[in-house]
Formats: structure tokens, C-alpha cells, sequence
């Protein structure tokens, strides 16, 4: 696929350029986007303000809190800790890019079974994290609690617990969103 | 955010000439320490240079028998390395047990060494802070001063240098590569890379304005057993009160570095060699001249029994 041209609902949503901006190429979900953002705005911030993709939510926006976690060339960030320019040419996968309400990601789908949210503010971070926590342990990379740095990685329910360390539920739906997480892990 | 104009280097000799020639300009790695001191307006960079395309995320191995980690190579990817795990575990360990998934995916192997301290007078742009602003005084010393350091300090500043991976780098007798806007290459000794505060705490590290960090490199593995173990004030997720990187070998000898109590990674030669001795024999030496207040006095005892259940840890009878 080659790059379009801002499709029409972002062209009506984006703020005009200000001066100073620059432009980057990036695909979203898929999707194609060309725009023109000053230095300073953040992924998040072109996710939410200049896409319209307000499934990525901003919390601490401090990286402190894990509402805002994207994946980015496979990888879970903080979105808030990470310039727009920085993604020139990358691929972002969001919430919204992991399912929709017809077809939910079977994360999602867990989440809703074990009631792992109360208030919902939490939740794209904790599943958009969940699903990348999942890839780092098949992928064998270790965590603090990891017992043996050199054999395979297993997701129990202490290694999914410290792997979502970065993401806050001020809800305190811990116990539930790790039981969704078992059981997507296992499936 | 205060503006700020961005570009991407295309060499690491041009992004050194790119910010040594022009004031108020900073390399941007990572960005997950950076970007956070932005928002504060802390760091009021006015140019920024992306290092991301200088081909710098590469672990290889050394003509020693050691590793040269890229300067930009990810958190995770260095601890995930399949070498690191092997033959400096306890780099990996320390790594694992700092931040969380999503900013150690992000954060960079230099950016991670010159990561700014987490003293809450630091951050708060209302007080005097000697390092944010030089010659305003430093509300820490006589302030709340529970996590902030022991050893090292100066009637200038007590502020903490808040990583962990630099601790096993320490134990591991790293060095720092760089190069400079001449393109002139040398090799910075992780021990001197860190500068006490003295009078000048805002002087961090021995690089030269533009000076850009290329590469880690490991000395051969000296085999071992490979222990980090932080205390903090949650499981996960939080700064060390103390931390304890140590390599021990089979006759009880081997090295120690203390995170958490000082402006840099803490280790001496006095300290190593006690470590035979006990915990007790090596934190006596380590600490010999430590200020601390009252607030903070408690990390000399917990240092001392860190280290004791680091070297249980080590050696299971």
C-alpha cells in the first residue's frame, strides 16, 4: 500500500499547522496518515487531538500511570513519553486497532467475562499492555520476578502481575484484569 | 513544553556537531526522561537531535571476549540479550528491576546512564535546586530527604542518581564510548563517568557539551554468581531506597556497588575486598564517610543488611 492523503474526517479534525510544524507519515490500525504537527505534540496527543482515536487515554501523562499505552513497531510505550516526529514511518497499533464491539480482541473479550475494570479509564492502556506483555513472555524476554534469566518464560500469575507493573487501575480491578490476562495466556 | 525545533541525524559525528553547535540544543534517545522534564519546563531544550537512525541499536561481541551494547539499544533488548542473561546477569537483573515493560521497551542504554536524579526538590521548579538552576541553594538539605543520598554529597546537593543499570555497569567495570563533534573517539571508565555534586551538581557526567555516547562496552565475563537486589517502597515500579549489585564468586571474593545512597553508583576497592569479611565488614568501609540525615540514616543499616541477603543469596548453605 502506498501513503493517502489524510483522509477527510482527520483533514476536518486536525488543528491548521502552526508555525514550525513538520510533517510525518505513520500507519495507524492500518491505516494510512500524513500530517503536519509542531515539534512538541506528543504520539498521544496526535492519537487523541489531531486522529480522533480517543480510545488511547491520558491519565498521569508522565509515564507513570500506563493509560496511554500503544503498540509501537511491535512494542508496548508509554505514548505520552514519546514525540509524534519520533513515529515517522512507524506502525501504532491502538485499542481500537485491537478489535471492534462486534469482533473483540479476545483480550477484550476476557476482560468484559472476569470484570476487569470498574470505571473503564484504565482499560485500552491495561489491554493494549496486556497483549504485548503476553508477546514479551513468548518471546522470552525476563522480568524481576523471573526465578532462571535463561529458560522459558511462563505466564504465572506473579510474572503477569510484575509485567503490568506500569499500569495503574485506581479502581483496584487487579485481581480481575490478571485472572482475564490467565486466562487468554492459557488459552 | 517550551518550543523546540527536531531534527534526525544521520551520523553519529553529525549529531555531535548538531548539538555542540548550537546552544540549548540535547540529543533525544528515548525520550521517557526528557520528554517528562520537558513537560515540568525542567529541561528547556530549544533544538533536538534524534539519534535514532545512527545505527546504534546493536549488541556485538568485542575482539576481548566482551560486549559492545549500541548506545541506543533498548532496555529490554539488552536485558533480554541471550549473552547478558548468560554471562552478565547481573545487568539484566538490574534492568528488569527498574521502571516498567513500557518505558524499559523505549528507554535507551545512554539515555538510561544519563537519566536526571528524582529528588522531589529537583522536580519542583518553586524551590532552590543547586542542579536545576545553579547557585539557587538546595531545599533538599534540612527538607524531606528520605530517599535522597547518603555518601558522596555536598553542602551544594544530596541528590540521589536514581538508576539501576548503571549500578551493575559499575560492578561490571563498563565503559562509556563516545564520540565528539571532531569526530574524535575515547572510552570514559563507567567509574569516572558520574561527577560527585561538589560546587557544580549541575555537572553530571564527564561529557563534553555535544559529546554523544556511541556504545557501552562489557569486559569479558568474569563469571560468578550475579546478584541484584533492590529495596524499595513498592514490589514494583519504584526507585530503590537501596540497591545492591554484586558478583561473588565461589571463595566468597567479588565485587559489590551500592544504587539508591548516592550521586552515583557506589563501589570501592576497600569495600570489594572486605567482601569475604561479611556484609557488615564491606558496608563499614563503603559508608566510612557518609553525611546522612536524619531522614535518610536508615539506608546505611538496610544497606548493610541488603548486602547480607545478597551474599546468602550468593552462597546457600
Amino acid at each position: 500500500m502506498t501513503v493517502a492523503a489524510i483522509p477527510t474526517k482527520s483533514v476536518r479534525a486536525a488543528p491548521s499547522p502552526p508555525p514550525g510544524a513538520m510533517p510525518l507519515a505513520l500507519t495507524i490500525n492500518g491505516e494510512h496518515h500524513r500530517v503536519e504537527v509542531d515539534p512538541r505534540t506528543t504520539l498521544l496527543d496526535l492519537l487523541r487531538d489531531h486522529l480522533r482515536l480517543t480510545g488511547t487515554k491520558k491519565g498521569c501523562d508522565h509515564g507513570q500511570c500506563g493509560a496511554c499505552t500503544v503498540i509501537a513497531g511491535g512494542k508496548r510505550i508509554n505514548a505520552c513519553l514519546s514525540l509524534a516526529l519520533q513515529h515517522d514511518g512507524d506502525k501504532v497499533t491502538t485499542i481500537e486497532g485491537l478489535g471492534t464491539p462486534d469482533r473483540l480482541h479476545p483480550l477484550q473479550a476476557a476482560f468484559v467475562k472476569h470484570d476487569g475494570f470498574q470505571c473503564g479509564y484504565c482499560t485500552p492502556g491495561q489491554i493494549c499492555s496486556a497483549v504485548a506483555v503476553l508477546g514479551e513472555i513468548k518471546a522470552g524476554i525476563p522480568s524481576h520476578v523471573s526465578a532462571d534469566l535463561t529458560a522459558p518464560m511462563r505466564a504465572t500469575n506473579a510474572e503477569v502481575r510484575e509485567r503490568m507493573s506500569g499500569n495503574i487501575c485506581r479502581c483496584g480491578a487487579y485481581s480481575n484484569i490478571a485472572e482475564a490476562i490467565a486466562e487468554v495466556a492459557a488459552a | 513544553m517550551k518550543a523546540f525545533t527536531y531534527e534526525r541525524a544521520k551520523s553519529p559525528a553529525a549529531a555531535a556537531a548538531a548539538v555542540a553547535g548550537q546552544p540549548g540544543a540535547k540529543f533525544l534517545a528515548g525520550g521517557t526522561n526528557l520528554l517528562d522534564l520537558m513537560k515540568l519546563q525542567i529541561e528547556t531544550p530549544t533544538h533536538l537531535v534524534d539519534v535514532q537512525d545512527l545505527k546504534l541499536d546493536r549488541i556485538e561481541p568485542t575482539a576481548d571476549g566482551g560486549l559492545r551494547v549500541g548506545a541506543f539499544v533498548s532496555n529490554t533488548a539488552l536485558a533480554a540479550d541471550a549473552r547478558v542473561r548468560r554471562d552478565y546477569a547481573v545487568l539484566t537483573r538490574a534492568i528488569v528491576a527498574g521502571a516498567s515493560g513500557q518505558l524499559r521497551n523505549k528507554a535507551t542504554t545512554a539515555g538510561n546512564l544519563l537519566q536526571r536524579t528524582r529528588c522531589p526538590y529537583f522536580y519542583d521548579t518553586n524551590q532552590p535546586c543547586n542542579k536545576r538552576r545553579p547557585g539557587s541553594g538546595c531545599a533538599a538539605l534540612g527538607g524531606y530527604s528520605r530517599q535522597l543520598a547518603v555518601i558522596g554529597t555536598s553542602d551544594a546537593c544530596i541528590a540521589t542518581y536514581p538508576g539501576d543499570m548503571a549500578v551493575a555497569l559499575r560492578v561490571l567495570d563498563a565503559g562509556v564510548e563516545t564520540i565528539d563533534a571532531h569526530g574524535a573517539a575515547r572510552t570514559i571508565l563507567l567509574a569516572e563517568f558520574h561527577h560527585s555534586p561538589g560546587d557544580t551538581p549541575h555537572l553530571e557526567t564527564a561529557l563534553a557539551p555535544g559529546e554523544l555516547i556511541t556504545a557501552v562496552t562489557l569486559p569479558p565475563p568474569v563469571g560468578g554468581h550475579h546478584v541484584y537486589r533492590k529495596v524499595r517502597d513498592r514490589a514494583s515500579y519504584a526507585f530503590a531506597l537501596v540497591s545492591v549489585a554484586a558478583i561473588i564468586q565461589p571463595d566468597g571474593s567479588g565485587r559489590v556497588a551500592f544504587g539508591g545512597v548516592a550521586p552515583k553508583p557506589w563501589r570501592s576497592d576497600a569495600a570489594d575486598a572486605a567482601l569475604p569479611e561479611g556484609a557488615t565488614a564491606v558496608t563499614a568501609r563503603a559508608f566510612a564517610d557518609a553525611r546522612p540525615t536524619a531522614d535518610n540514616k536508615f539506608k546505611i543499616a538496610l544497606a548493610t543488611r541488603t548486602l547480607a541477603a545478597t551474599i546468602a543469596q550468593a552462597r546457600p548453605a
